[in-house]
């Protein structure tokens, strides 16, 4: 059985776990064993998280519901699932490399006492019939192909790897597992949840980015960044010299010290490219970069290069998406 | 009340943009420059506040690795802290994060055996293999609550942390009792330069290693049984030949770009 963690946050079904079974669904074929989901979390949260997951390719969804597991709590939910995973015996445990996967797997993995793959980008069967991954390691200048032998073989997932399962005609059965309130006497609580004041798009699952490097020139810029983000319906993401600027806060900086992100399109405005940014975008599908210098390591990388001032460029994109749009009229001048 | 505090760190390449791969698909070590691992910095940074706010504490820096790995020791020395302790032995060439966490928890007991640890610091992940393990690793093997992703520790003493974890949508507030096991992100802090006295401190320092016999380490654990096995590396497949939008303006180039990106389906 190849089981997929599947994500409440804050109540809500994180949509990866989507991910997670399509790359389960690729394991399972391959070695001919079912393909089931847990959802952990506060009774109602996880039942109609659940029904969610039932509904959109997990053949078993295993309920393991109590009021302690509203809030995710890394000692918590990682003593619900080894009780889970040593019950049912799984050979194959997926999670999403988000914030709670990547808190939750490493603790999971010890306490069951098997390995654990993280961050990656593509798992396979091996001829052993071992879970193979592929994962990007030293800032995104190797591939590592790795086998997994422990048992269950356990692998983080980077979101966005996988496109997501959609709903399919048959419904999964759904399992209530019972977990003991009496264990749960943890040494961590849940305080509060601050959420972003902010409409903006969540980076590591952006399917399209847009982001502002140096040559913004200042903080200002990324007004025209946002704009040019809401115009596409993506996320505002910076590099490193941006934030250490102060022009832009850390959550959206994108590279090794900051977000890993894979999205479908990566813009790339006044961003030369600097090894620690690539390594963390470099593995986007469609990349634009506009740049005034055609010779930076962006525009060598991007599928489409645009040379220019982004201070010209960008709202003439915006201005051009408008009139395809039809919601305005033909910029005056413009000889498309 | 006082506090004992672990930081670890681990040596790695300090640069990841000339990393090549030999015939076998192993990573060629020879050559490279090491450093303490960038990650790491912001732990020895936020241990070192921390010993400053709660009086009394110290700090202790822990390193799994070869004789070289003594230097993201001394490195740690000359920024403040008090005392390192290199886990090195040949058997333990080539260990993923779960042993090295496995290691580190020995050291954590021996350690706790004269003065209890209150407190361990990880960074996020390293800059080399990037697995992000090693601190909710560590938590698991020591049974310690942990919480990754720390952004910001608003509250601590020597019984309890408060402590600000950054995830996708938001900031959590989690309070743990102590013992425990935190990692941090760069946003926690900006680490300081050392100083010279403490640069010439650090390099009369004595080190102790720790090998398998001192930590009574399982050789089960740590050695060949492996449960992630490498097996090959190479470059990442090189991206096809971008193209360069043409136009004599702004809006010719910004209408070039639309038009593709309304091919590919963005619009």
């Amino acid at each position: 059985m190849i089981l997929c963690i599947a994500e409440i946050r804050h109540g809500k079904l994180v949509p990866t776990v989507f991910e997670l079974l399509t790359a389960g669904r690729k394991l399972a074929d391959a070695l001919g064993s079912p393909l089931a989901a847990a959802v952990v979390g506060g009774p109602a949260a996880a039942q109609a998280a659940a029904e969610a997951v039932a509904a959109r390719g997990a053949e078993r969804v295993y309920v393991l519901a109590h009021a302690s597991l509203e809030q995710f709590l890394e000692e918590a939910h990682a003593l619900a699932l080894k009780g889970l995973i040593e019950k049912e015996k799984p050979a194959q445990v997926l999670l999403s490399s988000s914030a709670l996967g990547r808190s939750l797997a490493p603790r999971l993995a010890v306490s069951l006492r098997t390995g654990l793959a993280s961050d990656v980008t593509e798992v396979a069967v091996g001829p052993d019939k071992h879970m193979r991954v592929t994962r990007p390691a030293y800032g995104g200048n190797l591939v590592t192909q790795l086998s997994l032998t422990g048992r269950p073989e356990m692998a983080t997932l980077r979101p966005m790897a996988y496109p997501r399962l959609e709903a399919s005609g048959k419904k999964g059965e759904i399992i209530p597992f019972a977990v003991d309130p009496s264990v749960f006497k943890f040494k961590s609580r849940f305080v509060s949840f601050a959420p972003e004041q902010t409409s903006e798009v969540d980076l590591s699952s952006a399917e399209k980015i847009v982001s502002g490097g140096r040559g913004l020139g200042n903080a200002q810029g990324f007004e025209l960044i946002r704009k040019l983000a809401q115009a596409l319906g993506a996320g505002v993401g910076a590099s490193r010299a941006t934030v250490d600027a102060g022009w832009i806060p850390y959550r959206h900086q994108v590279g090794l010290t900051g977000r890993t992100v894979r999205p479908r399109l990566y813009v790339a405005c006044g961003i030369s490219g600097q090894i620690q940014h690539l390594a963390g975008m470099s593995a986007s599908d469609v990349i634009v970069a506009i740049n005034t210098d055609p010779n930076c390591p962006m525009m060598k990388l991007a599928n489409y290069a645009v040379q220019g001032d982004l201070y010209e460029i960008i709202p003439a994109i915006i201005a051009e998406l408008a009139r395809v749009r039809g919601d305005a009229p033909h910029p005056a001048g413009a000889a498309a | 009340m006082s506090l004992h505090i672990v930081v670890c760190v681990k040596h790695t390449p300090s640069a990841t943009g000339g990393i090549s791969i030999d015939a076998s698909g192993k990573v060629k070590t020879d050559g490279l420059q090491y450093a303490i691992n960038p990650f790491d910095e912001y732990a020895v940074e936020e241990a070192l506040r921390i010993k400053e706010r709660v009086a009394g504490s110290t700090v202790t820096a822990l390193s799994v690795g070869p004789a070289r790995a003594e230097e993201a020791l001394r490195a740690a020395l000359a920024l403040g802290c008090d005392e390192g302790v290199l886990l090195s032995d040949p058997s333990f060439e080539g260990i993923d994060s779960y042993a090295s966490a496995y290691l580190l928890s020995l050291a954590v007991k021996k350690l706790s055996a004269s003065k209890p640890v209150g407190l361990a610091l990880c960074g996020k992940q390293t800059n080399d293999n990037e697995s992000g393990q090693v601190g909710q690793a560590l938590a698991a093997w020591l049974e310690w609550p942990s919480a990754a992703l720390i952004k910001k520790i608003p509250s601590i003493d020597a019984q309890k942390a408060l402590v600000e974890r950054s995830i996708e949508d938001g900031v959590e507030t989690i309070e743990l009792d102590l013992p425990a096991v935190l990692s941090v992100v760069k946003e926690i802090n900006e680490p300081r330069l050392p100083s010279l006295k403490g640069k010439m401190a650090s390099k009369k320092a004595v080190i102790p290693r720790w090998g398998a016999g001192d930590l009574q380490a399982d050789a089960a654990v740590v050695g060949a049984a492996a449960r992630v096995v490498p097996l090959a590396s190479a470059p990442p497949p090189a991206r096809g030949g971008g193209v360069l939008i043409q136009g004599a303006s702004a809006q010719e180039k910004a209408a070039q770009l639309v038009e593709k990106l309304k091919e590919l389906k963005f619009i």
